[in-house]
């Protein structure tokens, strides 16, 4: 076994189990070169025309065959394609790691936009549970309310609902915004190590519960905290962000944010400042 | 996983046999070992219906042991034996298979506890349902197996709630598939998706008060547990509520009476459920696409939160 005291610094995330690997795809672009531009996509995907633009009803298709209609859709070129008829089939538009202007005309069942790196996305409907789930880039709106588990271990872009979410919202998410226009559930931020979560109805019991690190911020009541969540100070900086992020949400644009709590790790329970950033890196 | 789903009909009645088979095959993927249903249909309120089994489905996947059919009808001559001794009278009969049956029953009883004691001690005899409006129907297979059987297609009424089972802790069996009868109290149905943690504690507390258990598992606890409640007073709505505390472990759970239809979710909301509320309709389901399969068309969702419990009246 690695001495860990005697280890160089750069050799201890390794000694530790913890791989510095290369990472690939758009949303690490900032270990990239950026003159490097075919790092930029992903193998198998597409330049599309957001002027270019088809309906496809997934009325009588499974998720499978709708998912594979959208991906050769895409390898026409079409740049915006709206869904008709999704009428909350579970795993719609799971995958897509491309740049995709993509209009949900309904709701979504579990899993809808699972794994997507790229894609704007507006559901005019509900969505359920692990709606966005693994989200790397890109922007999903949701018109109505979703499930529960909603942003699940999210890496970055932005998900927004603008009615009310169920429990779990945000859980193990490493990155990104999260944004709610109505209340929240039960472990809101459960585990949490990255990342903005927004909630600006009232959210319910152990808030941020056991959570590494990231922000939350609320505008209505607290059902309770949970272990290690602790208030924090909200600052200006705070308020013109939140203010910024809420106009692009296109939601409580006239929200008044200095009301706003601010919650953030207490960090007794994981702490990983002490970490260098290399082994930041691998532990998150 | 097993996949629940319930709908009531507000100031009317519909095919409510129909829609729930639609619902619950919607959810077959859920667990498809066992479906029930329990059905409040439309009947005058004169007379019991009794729907009961002298026996169990052995079947490909079932876990009871065979039994030779002749055991069945010895058994049902001593249900009629019984009956006929406690004053209730058969006003009709239907045998739909050899081990499941239904009577239409004249009775006037002031407790149900002794008359179920009195046909329960018959071995390999359960009441599944007893009441004026509730049939509890359950067997092995999905939805559609299940409703093609007994012909539930037809059934007109106001409310009804159902589940789609995978067995995990119990058998493979009738008597461990849900919705499972309120004993002793008339026309009370529950179905329930999730484990309870401390059924054991539970049961043992409610056996010394005179509660009866028939199966093995843990969701007939909460049937159980919400009758004893109403039996010492409380209402529906109550006992839900003190079921929060009372029951340990992750839940969801739907409990019917004649006139009602409630919901209950635990306080970590471990179990998914998916709501719809109109002014004339209630439609819940573990999935959407159980409420899609009887309302197609876009409309407004949600999910209960944690620790919520409602109840509809029809």
């Amino acid at each position: 076994m690695a001495n860990l005291k005697t280890s160089e610094k750069k050799s201890k995330a390794q000694s530790m189990g913890m791989h510095t690997e290369v990472l690939t795809g758009r949303t690490q672009q900032k270990f990239f070169n950026p003159d490097e531009a075919e790092n930029f996509y992903y193998f198998g995907t597409y330049d599309v025309d957001f002027n270019k633009r088809t309906d496809l009803d997934v009325k009588e298709m499974s998720a499978p065959e709708a998912n594979k209609e959208i991906d050769n859709l895409m390898s026409q070129g079409y740049g915006t394609i709206v869904i008709k008829n999704p009428q909350g089939k579970h795993s719609l538009g799971v995958g897509i790691l491309n740049k995709l202007n993509l209009i949900f005309e309904g709701s979504l069942g579990y899993f809808g936009m699972g794994s997507c790196d790229g894609p704007t996305v507006r559901i005019n409907g509900r969505v359920g549970w692990s709606c966005a789930e693994n989200l790397m880039a890109g922007k999903v709106v949701i018109e109505k309310n979703a499930g529960s588990c909603f942003g699940a271990a999210i890496r970055g872009g932005d998900l927004i609902c603008k009615g009310s979410v169920g429990a779990r919202t945000g859980i193990d998410m490493k990155g990104g915004t999260i944004i709610i226009g109505g209340d929240a559930g039960a472990f809101t931020g459960f585990m949490m190590q990255r990342g903005r979560i927004i909630i600006l109805g009232d959210v319910g019991i152990n808030l941020g519960d056991s959570m590494y690190d990231g922000t939350i911020f609320i505008g209505g009541s607290i059902g309770s905290y949970g272990s290690d969540a602790v208030d924090a100070e909200l600052t200006k900086s705070d308020q013109d962000w939140l203010k910024r992020k809420l106009k692009v949400a296109e939601i409580g644009e006239n929200f008044d944010v200095s009301k706003m709590k601010k919650i953030v790790a207490g960090k007794k329970l994981w702490n990983y400042d002490n970490l260098e950033p290399t082994e930041k890196k691998g532990a998150i | 996983m097993c996949g629940i789903a319930g709908l009531i009909h507000r100031g009317k009645s519909s095919n409510v046999g129909s829609e729930l088979q639609g619902m619950l095959q919607a959810l077959k993927h859920r667990g498809e070992d066992s479906t029930g249903y329990a059905l409040y249909g439309d009947t005058d309120g004169e007379n019991f219906i009794m729907r009961f089994k002298v026996g169990e489905n052995v079947g490909e996947g079932s876990s009871s042991i065979m039994e030779d059919v002749s055991v069945y009808d010895e058994r049902k001559k001593i249900v009629d034996q019984y009956l006929s001794e406690m004053g209730a009278r058969v006003i009709k009969e239907e045998r739909t298979l050899p081990y499941s049956l239904r009577y239409e029953i004249k009775y006037d009883a002031k407790d149900l506890l002794e008359f179920s004691q009195k046909l329960e001690s018959i071995p390999g005899v359960e009441i599944l349902s007893m009441g004026k409006s509730l049939e509890v129907i359950k067997d092995l297979g999905n939805a559609k197996m299940v409703c093609d059987r007994y012909s539930l297609d037809k059934v007109v009424g106001t409310h009804a709630i159902g589940h789609a089972r995978m067995a995990t802790e119990s058998g493979v069996d009738i008597k461990s598939a849900h919705p499972f009868w309120g004993y002793p109290f008339s026309d009370v149905s529950v179905v329930h998706n999730g484990q309870l943690t401390n059924y054991w504690n539970n049961r043992r507390v409610l056996e010394n008060k005179g509660m009866r258990f028939m199966s093995e598992c843990d969701s007939e606890l909460i049937a159980v547990y919400i009758a004893q409640k109403m039996r010492e007073g409380a209402s529906l709505e109550e006992g839900m509520k003190e079921s929060l505390s009372g029951l340990d472990g992750v839940f969801t759970y739907f409990v019917a009476t004649k006139d009602s239809l409630g919901m209950a979710k635990d306080t970590m909301a471990a179990k998914p459920l998916v709501l719809y509320e109109s002014d004339d309709l209630v439609a819940m389901g573990s999935e959407e696409i159980a409420i899609r399969s009887v309302l197609p068309q876009e409309i407004d969702t949600y999910d209960p939160f944690d620790g919520e419990v409602k109840v509809w009246q029809i």
